[in-house]
Formats: structure tokens, C-alpha cells, sequence
């Protein structure tokens, strides 16, 4: 199968600021991370908050390029392209946020908002607001409405305003960037409806973060865990559901209410407290290793790297 | 809320009509504002002289007026400047690295870390005495304020996801300054405008008050306290009106800029 997206080795490093902290290193967001997502289809990223799930996204659009490794798209590898080529190059890459309500500038009403990528591809003012409609239109909104400011629109209408801005640079690809978690359960559905139908209708490929284990599961072909700027687990998503390895991914699932612990109860029992561990910790030690039920000494003197225990099924930890 | 209201309509009112006052001083004020008339030196009010005269026979009132439009005229280019050079500092600091950053806000914060009067008094005293220096004076002081209001300003705006989308929708960064940026900005500069504004009326007063300000016997407010220095207990009257018109100007420009704030920015 092609890859039409390829990461290998991403690095991204933030340092400290300031004369004497200039470098020292202050977080280690992504770690080595590699994978690859297939056309049209879609790449779940799970993880808790803070793990570097966006950073990710980011570093793959470019927006905050990568300390070091290479973003292959498409057979173009993004690291090799200037400043104002990547800027031309990412209207086939589009990231959607999280919080829809600081997505769209509050001063511009949302035809303007939806027009400024077409402006930038040089789209004449006519063909614009004929796009602008059926794009409205497409993402459910009553084309009408094109005049109204962003606060005249509920959170789940505004996510569906910010999808549309994004297709307006007619993309291949889309970062969605915890789409639905600042949205009610209800309209979170019709958005992720919404999301996999225009995936049909366009043939998009998506990387999908979240936090929201079930929901991913539900979304996506492939699915990648994260923890502490590593990849832990990568597996098709059926085989994930079924065998999750990684004791993270474990823990992650029995974090999810409803469903049976696998690896016992925690004393911390959720996943929130996991979060205590420093990121720019030694590099010599399995980071999961403090909050691990099997680690032992071992876990603490390496880190493990993903290897692959199973068909297409891939694990970074030395137990299994 | 009702209070307030009325608050607020009675400053815009009384800046109106101070607007006016300046404007068409000429045709309002009953005398020449410099004219004396010795014969009738420290006069209560009459009907001739509806607030009375000072210590060289001039009418109060008419000077008043006049002294409006100096008030007024050093606030609005002071303020302008103030505006200009601050916004253009603070968008550069907000938007260029951490280096070029430092650089401006070291420069601000040492203009800023004057007393505001010592500062106008050493700037006048280089530049010479005058309106014109003094409004110069008070626009480069009040500078360091907006360019850490715009800077801080766009600091924020710049991590919201909007900046970030435009850039990833190929919008060029001059643009998206203009579009999104400073837009968004607008409501706190204009509030800190009109609280500014009444702060230079202040300044102004005190560097006429000083003799570095409008030379005599042009009329200002300043000149006219400074005036009335001598004749406090003699003739009252000579402090009382320009120091309560005074005191009003800065008051309804300190409520319209609140009024504006809660109108601007809803959030707060």
C-alpha cells in the first residue's frame, strides 16, 4: 500500500529561553516518533493531554517544524522545501482546532473567514462566493447565514464553519486536532458524521487526535498511542480493540468508564495523575516505568523501541 | 446600570460641549482673552464678568474657553503620537523574536521608569518651551503605555487558533497582522486612548502650570492656576473655575474610557 504520509525519526525539542537557560533542554515534546498513513484512510492518535499529540499535527503541517526528522507527503519530503514553498505546498494540508470558539477571528464576519485562503490562491470574488456557498452548504450550514459574525453561531456550527474554512484550500489531508472534545456529546456525533462523510465525498485522509479511546476506535483504520512524546503502540485499529499490548494502552482502556479494568486497579485509578512525571526526564529509562504494573529493573536502565509482536502490530516496551 | 448611564451621558455631554467650546471659541467667549482691563482686576461674578476676573482684569470665562482649546489640541496630537510610535514598537516586539523584543521593551521600560513630569520637563527643556514641544514631550512619555498594551495585546491574540489557521491557509504575516491582529487589538488601544487623553490634559496643565507649557498670555488652564496662586485667598474664584473644569475633563474622559471597555472588550 502507497504511504502518502510518511513521519520518520520526528524530533521536536523545545529549548529554555534566556541567556543562560538558551540550551538546556526543556521538553522533549516528540521523541522519535515514526509512521506512516495510508490514502484515505484515518490515523487515530491517542493520548492524555500534554503528551504531544498536537505538536505532532503540527510539526507535520510545518507550523512549528520539527528539531529533526523527515515528513515525507505525498513522495515530497516537507523539510526539504523553502519557507514560501511550504507556505504553497500547505493548502494541501490543513489542520482543524479544538476549541472552535478561538478558530475563528470574532471581528471577521465568516464569509471573510472563508475567503481568506481563497484570496490567497488568487480565486477572483465571484468564484469565490459560489465556493463559499457550496462549501457552507456541503458542511451543513445555510449558505444565507454567510454574513453573520462567529458568536452568532453555536460551538458545533462554528466547528462546522472551521471544517469549511480548512476545505477551502481543497486539501488532501487533514489534521484534526481533538475536533469534538470542546463540543456537547450530541453535536460531537453529527460532527464526526459530518467528518467521515466529507472523507468519502472528497477522498481526504485524516490524522484524528483525541484523548477519547472509544471514539477514535470508532473513526479510524489505524490507531497510534502516545505517551510522553513516544509512540507506545501502533496497530490497525480492530487489532487494537482486541489485543492491546502496551500497558499505557492498558491502562488507557480501563481508564475508559464502563469498561473492565485490564491490568487491576491503579492506585491512582485515573489517568489524569499520570501526568506527574517531568517530560525532559533521562533518556536512559523507560518513561512509563514509574507508573508501570510489570516494569522491573530492566525497564529502567533503556528505553524500549517499537518492535512488532504481531502482524502489523507494534510495541515499544521490553515485558511483551 | 442606571447610574452609570447617566454618568456616562453627562461626561460625553460635557465633552461635547468642551469639543465645541474649543472649536468656536471665538464666537462664544464674550472677551478677548488676553484683553486687560485694570480697572476691573479681581471682580466676583457679576453680569458683566459671569465668573469674574483675575489679577490683570481678563474675563475668567473667556479665558476658560480659549484654554480649552490647548487642552484639548495637546491631548489629541500627544495622544496620536503616543498611539503611533507605541503600536508600531509594540506590534514589532509582539511579532519579531525574543531578541529584537528585549530590546524595544528595555527601551520602553526605561522611559517608563521616569517620573512622568521630571521626564516632560527634561524633554521640553531640550526642545524648548511651546505647545508644540510639549505635545511632542507628553506623545514620546505616554508611548511606553501602548506599546506594552499592543505588545501584551499580541502576544495573546497571537496564540489563538485563528492566527494559527491563517497561516496555515498561506495568509502572508503583514497580512495577518492587519486582519487578524490588529483588529482584534482595537477596542483596548481605544480605551487606553481616552484614559491617556485625560492623563495628558493633566500633564499639560502642570507643565503650563511650570511656565514650560503655553507662554502667557495665551490662555491654559495651567497658566491660569499658576495665576491664581498669588490671589488665593483674595480672589478664589481665580482657581476655583479652571481647576473644577479641570478636574471635569479628566473625570469624563476616565468614565468614557470605562464606559468604552465594557462596551469594546465584553469579556472583562
Amino acid at each position: 500500500m502507497d504511504r502518502f504520509i510518511e513521519i520518520k525519526n520526528l524530533v521536536k525539542l523545545y529549548f529554555g529561553h534566556g541567556f543562560f537557560d538558551r540550551n538546556r533542554l526543556a521538553v522533549r515534546a516528540v521523541d522519535n516518533v515514526s509512521l506512516g498513513i495510508h490514502r484515505n484512510t484515518v490515523f487515530g492518535l491517542v493520548g492524555e493531554s500534554g503528551c504531544g499529540k498536537s505538536t505532532l499535527a503540527r510539526a507535520i503541517l510545518y507550523l512549528d517544524p520539527p528539531t529533526s526528522g523527515e515528513v515525507w507527503f505525498d513522495g515530497t519530503l516537507l523539510g526539504g522545501l523553502s519557507v514560501n514553498e511550504i507556505r504553497t505546498f500547505r493548502k494541501r494540508m490543513q489542520i482543524v482546532f479544538q476549541d472552535p470558539n478561538s478558530a475563528l477571528n470574532p471581528k471577521m464576519r465568516i464569509e471573510e473567514s472563508l475567503a481568506e485562503g481563497l484570496i490567497n490562491r488568487g480565486v477572483t470574488a465571484k468564484a469565490r462566493t459560489a465556493r463559499i456557498e457550496k462549501l457552507l452548504d456541503l458542511v451543513g450550514i445555510a449558505p444565507a447565514l454567510r454574513g453573520r459574525y462567529p458568536h452568532e453561531f453555536s460551538g458545533g456550527q462554528k466547528q462546522r464553519i472551521v471544517v469549511a474554512r480548512a476545505l477551502t484550500m481543497e486539501p488532501d489531508f487533514l489534521a484534526l486536532d481533538e475536533p469534538v472534545s470542546n463540543l456537547d456529546v450530541s453535536i460531537q456525533a453529527q460532527i464526526i458524521n459530518l467528518l467521515l462523510d466529507l472523507k468519502q465525498e472528497l477522498s481526504l485522509t485524516y490524522l484524528f487526535i483525541s484523548h477519547d479511546l472509544n471514539l477514535v476506535a470508532y473513526v479510524s483504520d489505524q490507531i497510534g498511542v502516545m505517551y510522553n512524546g513516544k509512540l507506545v503502540e501502533l496497530a490497525s485499529a480492530d487489532e487494537m480493540m482486541a489485543n492491546p499490548c502496551h500497558p499505557y494502552t492498558m491502562k488507557l482502556f480501563s481508564s475508559v468508564p464502563g469498561k473492565q479494568a485490564i491490568d487491576g486497579p491503579t492506585a491512582n485509578g485515573n489517568i489524569g495523575a499520570v501526568r506527574e512525571k517531568l517530560p525532559s526526564r533521562p533518556s536512559d529509562c523507560c518513561l512509563y516505568a514509574d507508573q508501570c504494573s510489570i516494569a522491573d529493573r530492566g525497564c529502567r536502565h533503556a528505553q524500549p523501541d517499537l518492535h512488532e509482536i504481531r502482524k502489523e502490530h507494534y510495541v515499544a516496551c521490553f515485558k511483551i | 446600570m442606571k447610574k452609570r448611564n447617566t454618568l456616562l451621558v453627562i461626561s460625553i455631554g460635557y465633552i461635547v460641549i468642551l469639543g465645541v467650546a474649543a472649536v468656536a471659541a471665538p464666537s462664544i467667549a464674550p472677551y478677548n482673552p488676553v484683553f486687560q482691563n485694570l480697572d476691573e482686576r479681581f471682580s466676583p461674578s457679576s453680569k458683566a464678568h459671569f465668573l469674574g476676573t483675575d489679577n490683570f482684569g481678563r474675563d475668567i470665562l473667556s479665558r476658560v474657553i480659549y484654554g480649552s482649546r490647548s487642552a484639548l489640541l495637546v491631548g489629541i496630537v500627544a495622544v496620536s503620537i503616543a498611539v503611533l510610535i507605541g503600536s508600531v514598537v509594540g506590534l514589532l516586539a509582539g511579532m519579531a523574536g525574543r531578541f529584537i523584543d528585549n530590546f524595544l521593551m528595555l527601551l520602553m521600560d526605561s522611559l517608563l521608569s521616569f517620573p512622568t513630569i521630571l521626564l516632560a520637563i527634561t524633554v521640553v527643556s531640550f526642545l524648548g518651551y511651546g505647545l508644540l514641544q510639549v505635545m511632542l514631550a507628553i506623545g514620546v512619555i505616554f508611548s511606553p503605555v501602548f506599546a506594552r498594551l499592543v505588545r501584551a495585546e499580541t502576544l495573546a491574540i497571537k496564540t489563538e487558533s485563528y492566527v494559527e489557521a491563517s497561516r496555515a491557509l498561506g495568509t502572508p504575516m503583514i497580512k495577518t497582522v492587519y486582519k487578524h491582529i490588529i483588529p482584534n487589538l482595537l477596542g483596548k488601544v481605544i480605551v487606553q486612548c481616552s484614559i491617556t487623553f485625560a492623563l495628558t490634559v493633566v500633564i499639560e496643565a502642570s507643565l503650563s502650570y511650570l511656565g514650560l507649557g503655553t507662554q502667557p498670555p495665551d490662555p491654559s488652564w495651567g497658566l491660569m492656576l499658576k495665576d491664581a496662586r498669588n490671589y488665593l485667598v483674595l480672589a478664589p474664584w481665580m482657581a476655583i473655575y479652571p481647576g473644577t473644569v479641570l478636574a471635569l475633563t479628566v473625570l469624563s474622559f476616565n468614565v468614557l474610557g470605562d464606559a468604552l471597555s465594557e462596551k469594546l472588550n465584553p469579556k472583562l
